[in-house]
């Protein structure tokens, strides 16, 4: 099967956003979303001290050395906030601006003539990864890049497929889980290191900053949407890639930065979540609150009514003008409730007076019984 | 010395000093709220900012790229407030999302404008990680000003940031308006993170604004201190920061500015009087050796006092089962003439010993009282 580079460069974004989402839905969960930004900074480090001690920049030593890096972060992190001099967020964000500094630094002092450069690490050349080829035996096997993503996406569903009951416990409940004799925090750097890995391969082809989106807007927006572990990482995969190929298509159209309309797409995915999620977006909330407070005005005048009916002032309290005064309704209010109350068959109306309908009693009387 | 003759390197000192004390004393509320890594968002959300109000203006002049990254990093924060409150989203990932978005958004901006014929790179990628070499005069100016009224605000809100930054219940039910208040803080944040990004870049902003303060909080427990000190450390590694790459060739000024920052923080965080590392364990160390010796002189005292004779030698394994490891202490009282031996490894207290022994305990009885 022959690629066109474009289709390459469509299926590298795609696999790296898949193998992104995975990780990223615990991290959103675990409430550590800024460890992704934390290692995927750092890591640059690991990578330039590696081509500083193997001059090439494929050398799949550079994964391993970006990995470990990843994994230092994490432990300088704890290292620092188990000193209990700092809080955590300001461990993190003391950690990874110096790790990154030191490699920022190495790269421009010793590296300014190499394919290493800054702008690329931060902001990836997916552009060119169809032209960094894997060839086995005078065959081309296709980008280098799509292999090694490929594999990571494997490594990641391989290990959240074995240690998925793990994951999940010490996700939603670490003291039981360490009670149940699980080791969250063997487990805690594993996953650790799965995040490193795939932020590695991830840089190369997104650059730090995007690896970010990729790892953490999809699992937001998924979440968003269903409250099952299981579809949440279903979504956020689809969600994913699907924001990939918009971002990819959206850079070729208006021929800008690749990893920047990738990371916008996240953020429009995002945004279409929050605003349109069925149960728990900004719309959805705000048409449910609306409909409440219709129901509660209903219910309060009906309750007001059957209170009143066969009383002397019967006749006085139940004229609609008196909800101004007695429920203390704006005229208006009071008419649109009285209005979609008669609508409902809740009561009729004769001139001014309410009168409550079988229908509204009964209704009236069961919410009493349920306050 | 140079720093006072060189006209760039004058410049650049200034403008990096003036930064540093801004965002160093600003820093200190943001950090003392749990808020380090808000800093991350508002910078990396000022780049899209900044390239378009160079696609608006078409100016490249420092105020107006500057007021454009301060309007696009008050949305940012404004996102994420919006995000946590108006959904189960927590606020980590709300940061996350907003600083990758937006910044991703910026590369976008970033490339357009690249491809306009009268772009000539714009000179928009020093924002990305900072060229001190870049300020001028003016630009200083700018800083100056901008920073001294973010201090100006703070010192005028003096009583309602410190109630926003440990009690903000309280400061509800006294009558103030907290979201007011907070907002007022957070824009005054943005224009310190936003005055540091031509020196500092957007990347490496944020450490400006955790670092000072982080590592101020170890010298002080008041607040006003604290705000002070970690404007003075900020101030400080701005300079030498800034100072150090305008005279070296390929050294960027945001990461040896961050670098000069670590630096503070790890020698606050190890010693620090009170707070610092290295005097906690000295007086752990100092405790521990008390208790020791406590117990040991104790426990001797306590044997002489059941024996008919107080001269009488005990052995020392008995000591060591009472208290493992008594040996040490029991060289230790031999020093001090607390105790002596009276044969093969036996010891008995002296009078000097009970005396220190009843003294000890005294002190422990007060302690207990």
């Amino acid at each position: 099967m022959i690629l066109a580079p474009e289709q390459e460069i469509q299926w590298i974004a795609a696999v790296t956003a898949a193998a992104c989402a995975l990780p990223g839905v615990f991290l959103v969960l675990r409430r550590m979303a800024l460890m992704s930004d934390a290692i995927s900074h750092s890591i640059l480090l690991g990578i330039v001290l590696a081509f500083f001690a193997t001059g090439n920049i494929a050398s799949p030593l550079l994964i391993a050395a970006a990995a470990a890096t990843g994994v230092l972060t994490v432990t300088l992190v704890e290292l620092l906030h188990r000193t209990r001099r700092v809080k955590e967020d300001a461990a993190i964000g003391l950690v990874f601006p110096a790790l990154f500094s030191i490699g920022v630094i190495l790269i421009s002092r010793y590296a300014g003539n190499v394919h290493l450069d800054v702008d690329a690490v931060l902001l990836g050349e997916l552009a060119f990864a169809p032209f960094n080829r894997y060839s086995w035996g005078g065959v081309d096997l296709g980008p280098r890049t799509l292999w090694v993503m490929g594999a990571i996406l494997l490594l990641n569903a391989a290990f959240i497929g074995a240690f998925f009951k793990e994951l999940k416990l010490t996700t939603f409940d670490a003291a039981l889980a360490g009670a149940l004799g699980f080791a969250p925090g063997a487990l805690h750097y594993a996953f650790m290191t799965l995040v490193s890995i795939t932020a590695v391969g991830a840089f190369d082809a997104v650059g730090s900053v995007l690896v970010v989106a990729l790892m953490i807007a999809p699992p937001a927006a998924a979440y968003l949407i269903t409250d099952r572990l299981p579809r949440m990482m279903a979504l956020s995969v689809v969600i994913g890639v699907a924001s990939a190929l918009a971002g990819y298509w959206m850079s070729y159209l208006l021929d800008v930065s690749i990893a920047g309309s990738m990371a916008t797409c996240t953020g429009v995915a995002f945004l279409l979540a929050f605003l349109f999620a069925p149960e728990r977006g900004v719309l959805a909330v705000a048409r449910r609150r609306a409909r409440q407070r219709w129901e509660f005005a209903q219910a309060i005048l009906t309750i007001h009514l059957l209170d009143h009916e066969g009383s002397p002032q019967a006749a006085e309290e139940s004229r609609e003008r008196h909800l101004h005064e007695h429920l203390r309704w704006a005229p208006d209010f009071a008419r649109v409730v009285v209005r979609r109350a008669e609508g409902a068959g809740l009561l009729t109306r004769t001139g001014e007076h309410l009168a409550l309908t079988d229908e509204g009693r009964a209704s009236a009387r069961e919410t009493m019984a349920g306050v | 010395m140079d720093l006072f003759t060189d006209y760039t390197l004058r410049t650049v000192a200034l403008g990096a000093a003036a930064l540093g004390l801004t965002s160093g004393a600003l820093g200190s509320f943001a950090v003392l709220r749990k808020q380090s890594l808000l800093g991350d968002a508002i910078s990396h959300a000022a780049l899209p900012g900044i390239a378009l109000a160079f696609l608006l203006t078409g100016s490249k002049a420092t105020p107006v790229l500057v007021a454009g990254a301060a309007v696009a990093g008050w949305v940012g924060t404004l996102a994420v407030m919006k995000i946590t409150s108006a959904t189960r989203v927590k606020e980590d990932s709300a940061l996350g999302i907003v600083l990758s978005v937006f910044f991703g958004f910026g590369l976008v901006l970033l490339t357009f404008v690249q491809k306009r014929p009268d772009a000539s790179q714009a000179g928009l990628d020093r924002f990305l990680f900072g060229q001190a070499a870049t300020l001028l005069h003016r630009d200083v100016l700018l800083i100056s000003g901008l920073g001294a009224m973010a201090l100006l605000g703070a010192a005028l809100f003096w009583k309602e940031f410190k109630l926003l930054a440990f009690d903000p219940d309280y400061g509800a039910s006294l009558g103030f308006p907290m979201r007011a208040v907070d907002v007022i803080l957070t824009t005054l944040l943005v224009v310190s993170i936003v005055i540091g990004l031509q020196t500092v870049g957007v990347v490496l902003m944020s450490a400006m604004v955790v670092a000072p303060a982080a590592a101020a909080r170890q010298w002080t427990d008041r607040m006003g201190r604290m705000v002070a000190v970690a404007g003075l450390f900020g101030a400080m590694a701005g300079v030498s920061g800034a100072v150090l790459s305008s005279l070296t060739e390929h050294l960027p000024t945001g990461p040896t500015i961050v670098l000069c920052l670590s630096g503070l923080v790890v020698l606050s965080i190890l010693f620090a009087p009170n707070r610092g590392v290295l005097w906690e364990s000295v007086r752990d160390r100092r405790n521990r050796s008390r208790l020791h010796m406590d117990a040991v002189l104790g426990n001797l005292d306590d044997l002489a006092r059941h024996h008919a004779d107080p001269q009488h030698g005990h052995g020392a394994a008995v000591l060591e089962a009472m208290h493992p490891g008594a040996h040490r202490e029991l060289r230790e009282m031999e020093a001090q003439g607390w105790a002596r031996r009276t044969g093969n490894d036996e010891w008995a207290i002296t009078p000097a010993g009970r005396g220190e022994a009843a003294r000890r305990a005294g002190l422990r009885g007060e302690d207990e009282r």
